[in-house]
């Protein structure tokens, strides 16, 4: 996916002003908030299970070249073959090679961000192989040749009305809009490509080291059917995701598809240990699982190692306040919300993402949510913090926060400051209807009251009042 | 030095770690996996007997749109089987693993082909290893005789359940595997309910590129 996040104030502020996202926005928001909720309060250890998650992530991210190679080691022994790839570009040469050396002609695909961020259709559409993306949602932006806008729903931000019409041009069949017959128009469609393909692509949700197993988390079964069918199956994801054991992947269970879409269990779990037996009389004869570092290496020992805990439930940008009004696309790459404002600047550059670490309100939401505890309003802040020391932030911004230092840093100044801004606060609020005072104008903050009044002060700062009423207290106490 | 070296030496460097992985890294690594160190279970998870499993198991089928039928032995099974078909209009022909094929199946007037399924078979009959009362999965093992295709790509998945082979978890699954096998088979399969997505407008429709029905046979094998 091209790199579009140095614009997200110009897409953001054309998004809030698509009335069709919009629409999709609030229905999405309404469904991931309330289900994660409900399904959340049913497990009475929910929070035990979250510390135990995060502390087991933590541990593999700790010894991640050990557990790495355990994974390596225990795949390799059941037929697998591994590859390692640095950048995105080895990452395709090899998949490309794959390809062609098997003379591949039509590759099927179930949903997998890393190969979003790798943009690996492209590279295998250039190669001459046919890439087939299966998920339906996914399936829908192949055809309306868009990338995903969010990591669960990739489609979220399309109303039924536009996949009719993508699914009347390519399939060409009669318009449908009824939702569960449009499903079977491209069951139907995408069967055909699931039995004829050579080669099958997934991602891996977690890697298993324990027994080499790599394995997928899916509602639809496509991920089955791209695993099983092609005689190669070739896994493409990073290496952040090993686990140990089969009994971290069970705890991890309990909290991935309950924060993503608030089901108490995912439809498929699809766990692939190697290539077919002799004997069997399905399954890939080659499997091929590409590792892919990407930056993520660059986190490990950072104080932003956390984030490599991350499991992709969405959980973090279904909460989020700005991408419920936004959508996924204003970020501009693979991942939006929280996870993405902390993963894009780490992968793609903090030159190139700078608005996203921004592009929050610090409400804390994300880490209440995060199934995995990622301090994400923490990082965020580093982001921030780290762009600042760069001069990578406009000099208005430099300036406001030197001079808000100069002045927290002097408590005669800081109080003189305040007592003046207050005040003129005051003289620059108007009188509302019900008597409250608000100020509907701020120079050189026009952008935040364009949208939204701010409640004026009284005129005194905390200070003067906590002053005044110190010195009453004294008076009454010496009366006593 | 290979993409892999310098992707595991900048892991090391970070890390604060010098040189190549050590042996006793790699060993420690092992004994922790060997371990198996189980996290927090809900309740949900913990039912002391078999009745509670059961009605554990039945309870989560429900909410998953799994349904559950329940006969005292195996050879009941055919019977039970047309009878479902009947309900729903299918027509009375099913694939089936071959461990079933000493079930009295054209007694019941059930066509049964021993084989695994292609993408014309409308219903398929597996049994499984074994089922997860807490989430209500059914957890399927590959091999020669239990292809997984047969209970993915046709319309209908009838799965044969043993009520003795009701456990609480995915970790009792997983121990029981480990127990039972010598190592882990090359598809391990766990299926909560019909296959769905919600792509469009986020509406759940059933059946997306799996079985639009999973019907469950429990035989109530064990003594309550």
């Amino acid at each position: 996916v091209e790199i579009r996040s140095m614009h997200f104030k110009a897409t953001a502020s054309h998004k809030l002003n698509d009335a069709v996202l919009q629409a999709s926005l609030i229905k999405a928001r309404s469904k991931f908030v309330d289900g994660r909720a409900a399904a959340v309060a049913e497990v009475e250890v929910w929070q035990e299970i979250r510390s135990h998650a995060a502390a087991l992530r933590d541990h593999v991210i700790a010894n991640l070249d050990a557990y790495l190679l355990e994974f390596e080691a225990n795949a390799t022994a059941r037929g697998a073959v591994v590859h390692w790839a640095e950048t995105a570009a080895e990452a395709n040469a090899i998949i490309v090679k794959i390809a062609t050396d098997n003379q591949v002609k039509v590759a099927t695909k179930s949903k997998s961000m890393v190969s979003e961020e790798i943009s690996l259709n492209a590279a295998l559409e250039t190669a001459g192989v046919e890439i087939v993306e299966t998920d339906l949602g996914e399936y829908i932006l192949q055809l309306a040749d868009e990338p995903p806008s969010h990591i669960v729903a990739p489609a979220v931000h399309k109303s039924k009305e536009q996949v009719a019409d993508l699914f009347q041009a390519a399939h060409g069949k009669p318009r449908l809009t009824d939702i569960p017959a449009m499903t079977r128009e491209a069951r139907e469609v995408l069967r055909g490509k699931f039995l004829s393909a050579d080669m099958g692509i997934s991602g891996a949700n977690f890697l298993i080291a324990e027994t080499g197993t790599t394995l997928t988390v899916t509602n639809e079964g496509n991920a089955d059917l791209v695993t099983t069918i092609p005689r190669i199956h070739c896994v493409v994801t990073g290496v952040e995701k090993v686990i140990g054991t089969l009994e971290d992947f069970a705890t991890l269970i309990r909290l991935l598809p309950r924060s993503a879409t608030g089901q108490s269990a995912a439809n498929y779990l699809t766990l692939t240990t190697g290539v077919k037996m002799p004997d069997e009389q399905e399954g890939p004869d080659q499997m091929h699982i590409v590792l892919i570092d990407a930056g993520r290496t660059s986190l490990v020992g950072s104080d932003m190692q956390e984030m490599l805990r991350c499991i992709r439930c969405g959980a973090c940008m279904n909460h989020c306040p700005v991408y419920q009004n936004v959508g996924g696309h204003a970020y501009g790459w693979v991942y939006p919300g929280p996870m993405g404002a902390v993963l894009t600047p780490a992968y793609v550059g903090i030159e190139k993402a700078g608005d996203l670490p921004n592009a929050a309100t610090m409400c804390g939401e994300c880490q209440v949510v995060c199934p995995v505890k990622i301090p994400l309003p923490n990082l965020m802040r580093k982001w921030r913090e780290r762009q600042f020391s760069q001069g990578l932030r406009p000099w208005s911004e430099r300036l406001a926060i030197a001079l808000w230092s100069a002045c927290a840093e002097r408590p005669r100044l800081y109080a003189f400051a305040t007592k003046l801004a207050a005040r003129v606060a005051l003289w620059l609020s108007t009188k509302e209807n019900g008597g409250a005072r608000v100020i509907r104008y701020l120079p050189g903050l026009d952008g935040w009251t364009d949208g939204r009044d701010m409640p004026a002060p009284q005129g005194r700062t905390f200070r003067e009042l906590f002053a005044e009423s110190k010195s009453s207290q004294a008076v009454r106490e010496k009366s006593v | 030095m290979s993409a892999r070296e310098r992707i595991l030496d900048r892991i090391r460097a970070n890390s604060g770690k010098t040189g190549a992985t050590t042996d006793a890294e790699r060993s420690a690594v092992r004994a922790h996996i060997a371990q198996h160190a189980r996290g927090p279970v809900p309740e949900s998870g913990q039912q002391a007997t078999l009745t509670a499993r059961v009605a554990q198991f039945k309870k989560e089928c429900e909410r998953l749109k799994t349904s559950v039928d329940e006969v005292l032995t195996g050879n009941d099974v055919p019977q039970a089987l047309a009878g479902y078909l009947e309900q729903n209009g299918l027509k009375k022909r099913v694939v089936a693993w071959v461990s079933f094929s000493n079930l009295p199946w054209s007694s019941a007037g059930i066509q049964c082909e021993k084989r695994m399924a292609n993408g014309d078979d409308l219903v398929g009959v597996t049994d499984c290893f074994c089922a997860i009362s807490e989430t209500g999965t059914l957890v399927l093992l590959s091999s020669p005789a239990t292809p997984k295709l047969t209970a993915l790509l046709p319309e209908t998945h009838v799965c044969i359940v043993r009520a003795s082979r009701l456990v609480n978890t995915m970790e009792e699954a997983m121990a029981l595997q480990r127990q039972e096998q010598a190592m882990l088979p090359r598809a391990t399969f766990l299926v909560s309910g019909p296959s769905r997505t919600a792509d469009i407008e986020q509406t759940i429709v059933i059946g997306a590129h799996g079985p639009y029905r999973v019907h469950v046979i429990l035989i109530h094998d064990a003594v309550q």
